[in-house]
């Protein structure tokens, strides 16, 4: 990862331009040329460095969603991640150091919708599922400053 | 004092818990439910649909919107321009992978904050630029207190575990105790998904 990916990632993460050719824009910025910064975002995203290039949403933009966590008892955990990892609804899932050891979050087009995800988990399962929506947001989101020492 | 993931505060199982918790003693979510954004119309709603892995690296991203949805560019980019102006649309850019960039130890630390001073303490922690999150959530007692989510990201555990000390120093006394659970796998990330 050379200079200008580093820039590309850590200027863009905001104020992407809602114009026509925006990658000309970022181009432009950059001293390159628009086919030059479109390679590059397409090996940075095929490598994994960019989760993606486009909008995030507010939480419950459309729909509902929860942060859900239970205990697996060690000797099922995979077969419970698997389980869990299995619905669509779920879209980020985690394994965290602590007996409270799977972490994820579910997404679904209503409220009703996320909560019967979790009942059917917990039925599959036979394991408590608690359920952390968010309350409040305190953060004003405009990206994360990477460090590149 | 630093509580790390894996103690045994936090404990959550209760003998012969093995139904959901009902979630008892906990407050009203502010944004559950429905929407907060009545004001979205099934255009916009599938806007958010075609967009939510990410805009196409082709030189016109927002005509290949267009054409998926069946609008004009034009109407996408103003649409997009005012979901971005309402809040709906937090930011538009590169996403990074923190991960994949080496910040391999994800913590969310937890914090039991009492509900009068839960604002204040978002408030702070939120304005700190090393938290990529924080959200209040609602607590589970009695095993589970915490109230105040923040996540940090580092590339070694010395560095997260100074992150860590410095919100609880700008927390102060409003924290009454607090947990770190470093995450130890991604099983799954995706984007959105509707």
């Amino acid at each position: 990862m050379d200079k200008l990916d580093q820039r590309l990632l850590n200027d863009f993460q905001r104020d992407f331009p809602l114009v026509a050719r925006p990658y000309a824009a970022l181009a432009e910025s950059l001293g390159l040329t628009e086919t030059e910064v479109l390679q590059r975002l397409e090996r940075l995203t095929r490598n994994g460095a960019v989760s993606r290039v486009g909008a995030v949403f507010r939480p419950h933009t459309v729909g509902g969603s929860t942060l859900a966590a239970l205990a697996a008892p060690p000797e099922e955990l995979e077969r419970v991640a698997d389980l869990v990892s299995a619905y669509p609804e779920v879209n980020h899932n985690y394994q965290r150091e602590h007996r409270l050891n799977l972490w994820f979050v579910v997404t679904a087009p209503s409220a009703e919708a996320v909560q019967a995800v979790l009942a059917d988990i917990s039925a599959r399962t036979g394991l408590e599922v608690l359920d952390l929506p968010l309350l409040e947001h305190f953060h004003i989101d405009l990206g994360f400053d990477l460090k590149w020492n | 004092m630093t509580e790390r993931g894996g103690a045994e505060r936090g404990r959550i199982e209760r003998p012969g818990a093995q139904r959901r918790s009902q979630g008892a003693e906990r407050p009203r979510p502010a944004s559950e439910g429905q929407s907060r954004n009545p004001a979205l119309d099934a255009l916009d709603r599938a806007i958010v649909l075609a967009t939510q892995d990410g805009l196409p690296i082709t030189e016109r991203p927002y005509h290949a919107v267009a054409e998926t949805v069946g609008t004009s560019a034009e109407d996408v980019m103003a649409r997009m321009t005012r979901l971005l102006n309402a809040g709906v649309i937090r930011r538009i850019g590169l996403v990074p992978n923190h991960y994949a960039l080496g910040y391999r130890f994800n913590g969310m630390t937890v914090w039991d904050v009492a509900d009068e001073h839960v604002a204040e303490a978002g408030r702070r922690v939120g304005g700190l630029d090393f938290v990529s999150h924080c959200y209040q959530r609602p607590r589970h007692l009695p095993d589970w207190p915490y109230s105040l989510f923040a996540m940090i990201h580092a590339r070694e555990r010395a560095v997260a575990d100074q992150l860590v000390e410095r919100i609880a120093e700008c927390l102060g006394p409003l924290s009454r105790g607090h947990l770190v659970l470093f995450s130890s796998r991604i099983l799954k990330k995706t984007g959105l998904r509707l």
